[in-house]
């Protein structure tokens, strides 16, 4: 563990769930309600994610949430979607699966934002970025989300074609020698024995 | 000569352990150093004064300072894939095992043939080269260049990849400081009492900066106890990191600054596991920058010699590596600061023949104390000139106001010369602050008043300390203790009550320094041409004078004309000496003539730093079809697309890959061919306004396409040249899918967003780029129909149910598919797209059911030849940016009815309906043979800048295997009307080919094959 980062068993590729993404007003409370009520986690804020029944609404973008279930629910939550949204006045909405649009890894830690800070210039800091955040930045090159699941659990959601590469790059950031301890301060003491 | 002090002497070799001896090589010769020693003061230990050649003259050179800013004391280090050209050896941690060479020197160091370039010097001035290489021309290419590129100077380019690793890492922090003297921990200091997120570099390996060699006492303590007491205090803290190797690079906009930190640098090879940098990307609210000063040598004559040193850098060798420059060192100077190298020598038992004091009023403590000692001290005097050859045998002294040539020798075998401090704004000047000219100091310092301002409008950087212009310990720390506070009243935040003044600082009073800018000051022209001011690039006095003479007023100009300054240490010792002497010349005031421009990186980069992990396999992201392993099985010859790796062909064994394509292209048109179409752009648009909105974006008409049928279309960038081509499929009412090129997907749907959300922002539409959602795939050929439903499902392929242009939604054995009836070929053709999870698995079905039917993969060439066959245009090939959809022929899929669409106005401007522009024909060399391709169609006669005229070029051409010979499409001048006429094509070796206009569709124009 010393001459790593405190990253629990490495970064993982975890298995394939449903994923849909949802685009409307949601400048609307009430659209946001439809949709969280229609799907179980509530509507969430900025930047955020919210969980219920197995289930989590990511927020893309002031008009986009992304839904993350099981692969199994997936077809009927779509239903469920556009029927809750298509009810609204106007209705004007797009719910279309994109699960295999994307990847998700894991990597869980202390040391995981230090991992993560050597490829995307978000700001991950404890108290700027903290569960249930989510950001979407680069790693690296290529695009990519990072979404603290739970404390110190982040998710990286990226296209699916670049699996490959944002694999490597993160067993890469992980793996790496020397420690860097900037913002997780127990890895210091190692870091600064040179 | 240079050499260590013995031990004993308790208080000299801070940074040195005696009890750990270190050995390395110089120039392959075995050297033996102290562990702390930096390389330049193990070298000076071992007597080693000159290290190296200068740049143009390959005049001896040796250390002359020992930090960063050191010009002459550069070295190879290492060797095979681990060798670091340029290094400077002040700032190079020794190690056991180190091995470095010395550069500028061939074939040794001793014996160089390029010194003849000194005897030389007079016919060498400033701008030699661009005086003697201009005529004649053609030499330029052939002579000049590659004879000045062979003895252009400095390190070897290292032949091997770099066996290191390096990485990045971003941090956001409230308060970057850079540089950890007094100064900048004052500053962090105050800042990380008030709960400031603080980030601390410094440069060297240990804090404190200049103090604990300069004295003075800071709260009745020597200055280095606070430095540690300080540190210890900021160590603790959680809200803070204390980095020290670690170098700030440049500041940028909106607060971003780099920082280079070494890492682990000792016993290498091989040892040390993990990156050798970490380049730092740094984004701070507030950066205070604490870069401390640079001292400036003296200009006289022979002011270059091995043995001339800083005085700084003399008394920081003395106190923290206990290693003397020499046995007589004769300090001259123009300040007080000088006499505490006069004064360390004296304490260290080291003769001081001398101190030559360019002021003829000199009563100052230090001068005191150096009287008091007993030492020689001449005022108004100067250095007429340093004797000695390969190094200092002794100094010639006169009045400052003489001309030099009435002089008394001394002997004495090193100089200590000190000029005044100029403060380092470099990282204050990067991105916009400005500068004031101090005449108090003789130098340039941050004018507070005129930071680089932030996004907030307010200025994002603080100098503070030596940097800016506070080089004394007390107001340095005073300076830093105001800095901070500043820094805490700009981040909003509070110092606990209580908080104690700024500490009390003790330190020698210093008289003003005399601006010397030359030694003496009537110096003869034989002594200018001898004065060093840019020691790596070989510039002097004579020089910068020369261009002044010359009409060089700029100092910008007369940097590149003379070179001063532009070589890797960016003249940190000689901008000010340089534009003071050009001011001089041009009897202009220094601040009028001001300096030049400060660039980063403060010191060099390595490139392994700035590339990071984006190396090798990381170089650049490469994407993958679900399908990719399965066709690198199948001996797939990859080539890049967009960022894509699409299969070129397929080349079995013992074909060629130009028989793989003729093969793949027969056996699509005879049986049934697959391709990976994966790549596509597939971009779904879905709205009450969809149909609207497709009509501004496509040329045609979209909005009349009825659910369940496809229809090509074109789209114009708003300067109405083609950008980007696909099928539109209608899925309802209000939703369409776009498929775009596979280059264009991102670029497309960021298209479409930008004219959504800043032009169309009130239309219902929402878009998705389902690209990465679907595995598609092309079957393709007379038994495509045959290949499908022998998989089975429930959709019906017949021809009736599924006609030339349709869609259908289902299941293809027991794959979800959607399949289009659309034909990039002109054979029976649908395209299936399946969830991209299943891709790789409907490949292989599609390849097992397929193997009966004669079924084979093929690649990009194919495609490209059957389109070409069929004459469809392919966006890159007939279109490249200038070309309208006019100018291919493809008037039919241009709206008339539709009032508008983007592009529409711009295709109405006189140039583009022009029939001078030259259009889309086909074309048929008269023997058969391929049309080189990018080949210009040549014409009679000559053009304005005396080419040949051209009236056409090929954009696409291939050996087409289905018409056994040569086909191309081409763009002509007033080509569909010159059909039949033959043209004349030039070739790379200055021959003609022939070839006839044709039609563009070579096959199947009634397009029968594809519409069964």
């Amino acid at each position: 563990m010393s001459e790593h980062e405190h990253v629990t068993g490495g970064p993982r590729l975890l298995s394939p769930r449903g994923m849909v993404t949802i685009r409307a007003d949601f400048s609307e409370l009430k659209t946001g309600d439809a949709v969280a009520a229609a799907l179980g986690p509530a509507f969430p804020d900025t930047n955020c994610a919210t969980n219920a029944k197995g289930r989590s609404l990511l927020w893309m973008s002031p008009d986009e949430l992304l839904l993350i279930c099981p692969a199994k629910e997936t077809e009927a939550l779509i239903v469920a979607a556009r029927d809750a949204l298509s009810r609204l006045p106007g209705g004007h909405h797009l719910v279309v699966d994109v699960s295999d649009a994307r990847v998700a890894f894991a990597i869980e830690g202390p040391g995981a934002r230090d991992v993560l800070a050597r490829l995307t210039p978000a700001d991950l800091r404890p108290g700027v970025f903290d569960a249930p955040q989510l950001r979407r930045t680069r790693l690296s090159q290529v695009a990519a989300a990072i979404w603290q699941s739970a404390p110190d659990r982040f998710e990286i959601l990226c296209f699916r074609s670049v699996a490959g590469y944002v694999a490597r790059l993160l067993e890469g950031a992980a793996g790496q020698g020397a420690p860097v301890g900037h913002l997780d301060r127990d890895a210091r003491a190692g870091s600064r024995a040179r | 000569m240079s050499r260590r002090l013995a031990a004993g002497r308790s208080l000299l070799g801070r940074r040195i352990d005696r009890e750990s001896p270190v050995t390395f090589r110089f120039d392959g010769r075995r050297m033996d150093g102290l562990k702390g020693d930096t390389l330049a003061s193990a070298l000076l230990a071992n007597g080693q004064t000159m290290v190296g050649r200068s740049f143009k003259y390959h005049r001896p050179r040796g250390i002359m300072a020992a930090g960063p800013e050191e010009p002459n004391a550069l070295v190879n280090l290492g060797s095979g894939a681990r060798l670091e050209p340029n290094q400077r050896a002040t700032t190079t941690p020794l190690f056991d095992g180190l091995e470095a060479e010395s550069q500028n020197r061939w074939p040794s160091l001793g014996f160089d043939v390029g010194a003849i370039n000194a005897r030389l010097s007079r016919f060498l001035p400033a701008g030699f080269y661009y005086k003697t290489f201009m005529w004649p021309r053609s030499f330029w290419k052939h002579v000049y260049e590659p004879i000045i590129r062979a003895s252009a100077g400095l390190g070897r380019a290292p032949q091997k990849p770099d066996a290191d690793t390096y990485e990045h890492y971003h941090a956001h922090v409230d308060l970057l400081v850079v540089g950890g003297g007094v100064a900048g921990l004052q500053a962090a200091r105050l800042a990380a009492v008030a709960g400031a997120q603080v980030l601390v570099i410094e440069q060297q390996d240990h804090w404190g900066g200049r103090a604990a060699v300069d004295g003075g006492t800071i709260e009745g303590e020597h200055a280095e106890y606070w430095v540690q007491r300080t540190v210890e205090a900021l160590s603790a803290l959680p809200n803070v990191d204390m980095r020290t190797g670690c170098v700030g690079s440049g500041v940028y906009d909106h607060g971003y600054a780099l920082a280079a930190e070494r890492l682990a640098p000792a016993e290498r090879p091989g040892a040390v596991a993990g990156p050798r940098q970490r380049l730092w990307r740094i984004r701070a609210r507030r950066i205070v920058t604490a870069t401390g000063a640079i001292e400036r040598p003296l200009s006289f004559a022979g002011n270059d010699l091995p043995g001339v040193m800083l005085a700084s850098a003399v008394r920081d060798y003395l106190v923290d590596y206990a290693v003397t420059p020499g046995d007589a060192v004769v300090v001259v100077t123009n300040n007080d600061d000088g006499y505490r190298t006069a004064l360390a020598l004296c304490d260290a038992g080291i003769q001081v023949p001398a101190i030559i004091d360019a002021r003829s009023r000199v009563t100052g403590d230090l001068p005191s104390q150096a009287r008091a000692a007993g030492l020689r001290v001449e005022t108004g005097s100067a250095i007429a000139r340093v004797t000695g050859q390969r190094r200092v045998t002794g100094v010639d002294i006169c009045p400052q106001g003489s001309d030099g040539t009435q002089a008394e020798r001394l002997a004495c075998d090193a100089v200590a010369m000190a000029g005044g401090w100029s403060p380092v704004v470099h990282l204050w000047s990067h991105c916009g602050g400005k500068l004031l000219w101090d005449e108090a100091t003789a130098s340039f310092r941050p004018d507070p008043d005129r930071p680089p301002l932030g996004a907030d409008g307010q200025g994002f950087v603080l100098a503070a300390g030596a940097a800016n212009g506070e080089g004394r310990l007390g107001p340095a720390l005073v300076d830093g203790d105001a800095a901070g506070r500043a820094v805490i009243a700009a981040l909003g935040l509070k110092l606990p009550r209580g908080t104690a003044p700024a500490p009390q600082a003790r330190a020698p009073e210093e008289e003003p320094l005399a601006p010397v800018w030359i030694m003496p000051r009537e110096a003869d022209a034989a002594r200018r041409s001898k004065m060093w001011l840019d020691f790596q690039n070989d510039v002097k006095v004579s020089d910068v004078q020369l261009a002044a003479r010359e009409g060089y007023e700029s100092v910008e100009h007369t940097k590149r004309y003379t070179t001063l300054g532009m070589a890797t240490d960016q003249g940190k010792l000689s901008n000010i000496n340089g534009l003071a002497v050009l001011s001089d010349a041009l009897s202009a005031a220094i601040p009028e003539v001001g300096t030049t421009t400060f660039r980063p990186p403060y010191t060099p980069l390595t490139i392994g730093a700035i590339a990071g992990e984006a190396r090798g396999d990381l170089f650049q992201p490469v994407r993958r079809t679900p399908m990719h392993d399965l066709l690198d099985a199948a001996g797939a010859e990859w080539e890049p697309v967009g960022h894509w790796r699409r299969p070129y062909a397929f080349p079995r064994a013992g074909e060629s890959t130009h028989d793989a394509v003729m093969r793949e292209v027969r056996n699509t048109r005879e049986a049934v061919g697959l391709l990976d179409a994966s790549t596509l752009g597939k971009i779904l648009v879905k709205g009450p306004d969809a149909g609207r909105f497709l009509d501004m974006l496509y040329t045609n008409m979209m909005s009349s396409l009825k659910p369940g049928r496809c229809r090509y279309g074109l789209m114009c960038s708003e300067n109405g040249f083609l950008m980007d081509d696909g099928v539109v499929a209608r899925i309802d009412d209000e939703t369409f899918l776009c498929h775009t090129t596979s280059g264009g997907a991102d670029r497309i749907h960021g298209h479409m967003e930008e004219w959504l959300q800043t032009e169309w922002w009130d239309w219902k539409v929402y878009t998705a780029n389902l690209t990465e959602q679907f595995a598609q795939v092309a079957v393709v050929g007379p038994r495509a129909r045959d290949l499908l439903q022998s998989l089975g499902g429930d959709i019906d392929l017949s021809a009736e149910a599924l006609p030339f242009m349709g869609w259908a939604e289902g299941r293809i054995g027991d794959f979800k598919a959607r399949v289009f009836r659309i034909s990039f070929s002109g054979e029976l053709s649908f395209e299936v797209a399946v969830p991209a999870g299943r891709g790789a698995e409907f490949w292989q079905a599609l390849m097992q059911a397929g193997a009966p039917l004669g079924v084979m993969p093929y690649g990009t060439e194919a495609l490209h030849i059957m389109r070409a066959e069929k004459g469809f245009i392919m966006i890159g090939d007939e279109s490249d940016g200038t070309v309208i959809p006019q100018d291919l022929g493809l008037d039919w899929a241009i709206s008339k009815k539709k009032d508008d669409y983007l592009g529409k106005r711009a295709q109405a401007r006189m140039h583009m309906a022009s029939d001078e522009r030259w259009r889309l024909v086909g074309l048929e060399t008269l023997d058969g043979s391929v049309l080189p391709d990018g080949a210009y169609a040549v014409a009679p006669g000559h053009n304005d800048t005396g080419q040949r005229n051209m009236i056409g070029r090929v954009t696409s051409t291939y050996h087409s295997p289905t018409l056994g010979r040569g086909i191309a499409m081409g763009l002509v001048l007033h080509g569909p009307e010159r059909m039949g006429e033959t043209l004349s094509f030039a070739k790379v070796d200055g021959s003609t080919v022939e070839a006839q206009i044709v039609d563009p569709v070579f096959y199947d124009r009634e397009g029968a094959r594809q519409n069964v």
